[in-house]
């Protein structure tokens, strides 16, 4: 598991509105790759583009490719469910399904797409909430609803779901910036268990988090309101912090921004 | 000196005074608090005095098994006796029927609107139409369906005619009820189980439908709950009989609205009047039963909360 994405000359639209311009990035395999620039830079819109989520709102298209083990995801003929089975995504805010339990939770990926042998779905659930470091405190209460846990448990219940199909890459859209430190503190913990069999990629307004979580930091930002966003540089995450490599970003991780 | 700061109250060397409210404001409190009372217990009023009027009235005649399992069959207007399956099956059948085909229509419709048509052209006509046909009154569609049963297809005056036309009735407030649910399901759940790398199709069935699934039972309760006392469709698509007939492809059949209307102008001889107020007593606690059955549903079909 676990894939290498290339983008090249990635240009994405909202209608007629470019909101990023011609990004390249390579994102490397088994490592945890953060996205951090400010508000409306367009990181969480470019992430969206990696697993083709950005199109299911109308009238965004994309322009440019993301190669994904020797495939262009945005080549003809490509299915795009295809490709979220492959890509998985955690959201901002905590989304489990209120009509499921956490069991069904979890098990929902699978479920959905016709796996219905029990056995293998109670494995995959163990294995999923244990990975996603939430087994202990809900495996006495598999059947009780997904909404009745902590905001902070919701989250990890959401990374054990998206987990459980065994995705190659899991993109985070700030998976913290809805929960306390504690909890923010176990999805971190998290992150740094999960690169081990897969891609991470994880956009952060913190710029403390990004250090922390990520071996490979990309820095975003519009030269103005109403002008796309841009990939100002990538690199790894250390050198990002200690010596960048322009000057936006220096003012940007330092807070001399703007 | 700033103008600002010269109105500002001079608190120096006095103590804030934070215990109760100026005069003025109390007062505009107590009128406002009066004023709501006020308007509910003026709309509660009907409402109280029909229910006490009915139950008052109808109660008695409820009370013997007859009522349940006699037909009106051969009972004049002046003698007692006889009792409402007719019209109660009547009623239920031609209903069911209405909800039958109307239902599926009206949630697909929803579903087409919410899902797949925001913001076509298409979308806005249905949308439209939905509009005016939740404008058109109960007789305009029984004389549509009537000029199409009757007149064109030279059909009779049966159950089935009476059914077309309340699915006329029932589709807009089902369709629009529906819809209004479906746009309460974030659109974070609908994403999420995108991510997943589920179809479209299937999140709608498997995640968007049983989120909205209580709100959509009670729309279709509120659509039976119109169409059962809709009377003018009965006066003009089936007789009304007095015997058992649950054939709704033949012959004429009984319903609680044209049993209560067959002895309305009776009124002045007891055994009629008793059989009115009975009738609609039964047709408000039909409606009753089903709502308490569609929130009964709505419960356990999502799952328990702690």
């Amino acid at each position: 598991m676990a894939k290498r994405i290339e983008v090249s000359g990635l240009n994405v639209y909202y209608g007629d509105f470019k909101a990023v311009e011609d990004v390249s990035m390579t994102i490397e395999p088994r490592s945890v790759t953060a996205f951090i620039g400010p508000s409306g830079c367009g990181k969480s819109t470019y992430l969206r583009t990696l697993n083709r989520m950005h199109e299911v709102i109308p009238g965004a298209r994309v322009e440019g490719k993301v190669v994904l083990d020797d495939q262009d995801l945005y080549a003809p003929g490509i299915d795009p469910v295809a490709v979220r089975r492959v890509v998985g995504m955690v959201f901002q805010r905590p989304n489990p399904f209120p009509t499921m339990s956490i069991f069904d939770n979890v098990a929902s990926g699978l479920k959905l797409n016709g796996v219905k042998d029990k056995k293998k779905l109670t494995e995959v659930v163990e294995q999923s909430l244990k990975g996603a470091n939430l087994w202990n405190e809900v495996k006495d209460r598999l059947d009780k609803p997904g909404a009745g846990l902590s905001g902070g448990q919701q989250q990890r219940l959401c990374i054990a779901r998206a987990i459980a199909v065994e995705p190659e890459v899991i993109l985070m859209d700030e998976p913290c910036s809805a929960l306390d430190p504690i909890s923010t503190l176990a999805i971190e913990d998290l992150i740094e268990k999960l690169k081990d069999k897969f891609t991470v990629v994880i956009v952060t307004h913190n710029m403390q988090q990004a250090a922390r979580v990520s071996d490979q930091t990309a820095f975003f930002n519009l030269a103005a309101t109403g002008k796309p966003g841009r990939l100002i540089e990538m690199g790894p995450t250390k050198q990002i912090f200690s010596n960048p490599g322009e000057k936006a970003t220096e003012d940007y991780i330092t807070g001399r921004f703007g | 000196m700033s103008t600002l700061a010269a109105n500002k109250p001079a608190y120096d060397g006095q103590t804030l005074d934070l215990t109760g409210k100026s005069g003025l404001r109390a007062f505009k409190d107590t009128l406002a608090t009066v004023l709501i009372v006020l308007a509910f217990v003026v709309a509660l009023i009907p409402l109280l005095w029909i229910l006490w009027t009915v139950v008052s009235k109808g109660y008695h005649l409820l009370l013997s098994a007859d009522w349940w399992n006699q037909s009106q069959r051969g009972v004049t207007v002046r003698r007692e006796g006889g009792g409402a399956y007719h019209a109660i099956m009547g009623t239920l059948i031609m209903s069911l029927i209405t909800a039958v085909i109307a239902v599926p229509i009206a949630v697909l419709g929803a579903v087409y609107l919410v899902e797949y048509g925001k913001g076509t052209k298409a979308a806005r006509v249905v949308s439209f139409m939905i509009d005016i046909l939740t404008g058109v009154p109960s007789i305009v569609a029984a004389l549509f369906i009537y000029a199409v049963w009757i007149t064109m297809f030279g059909f009779n005056r049966v159950g089935f005619a009476v059914s077309l036309s309340l699915v006329l009735l029932m589709l807009p407030v089902v369709l629009r009820s529906t819809e209004e649910m479906l746009k309460l399901v974030p659109d974070e759940l609908r994403e999420a189980s995108y991510a997943l790398g589920v179809p479209k199709w299937k999140t709608i069935l498997k995640v968007v439908v049983p989120t909205a699934f209580g709100g959509i039972i009670t729309g279709v309760m509120l659509g039976l709950a119109r169409v059962m006392g809709e009377t003018a469709p009965l006066l003009i698509l089936v007789g009304y009989s007095k015997n058992i007939n649950l054939n709704p492809f033949d012959g004429f059949m009984g319903a609680l609205p044209t049993m209560i209307n067959q002895d309305r102008t009776e009124l002045a001889l007891q055994p009629a009047a008793d059989r009115v107020w009975a009738a609609a007593l039964t047709l408000i606690l039909l409606v009753l039963s089903l709502n308490l059955l569609a929130r009964l549903i709505a419960r356990f079909s999502t799952i328990k909360s702690k």
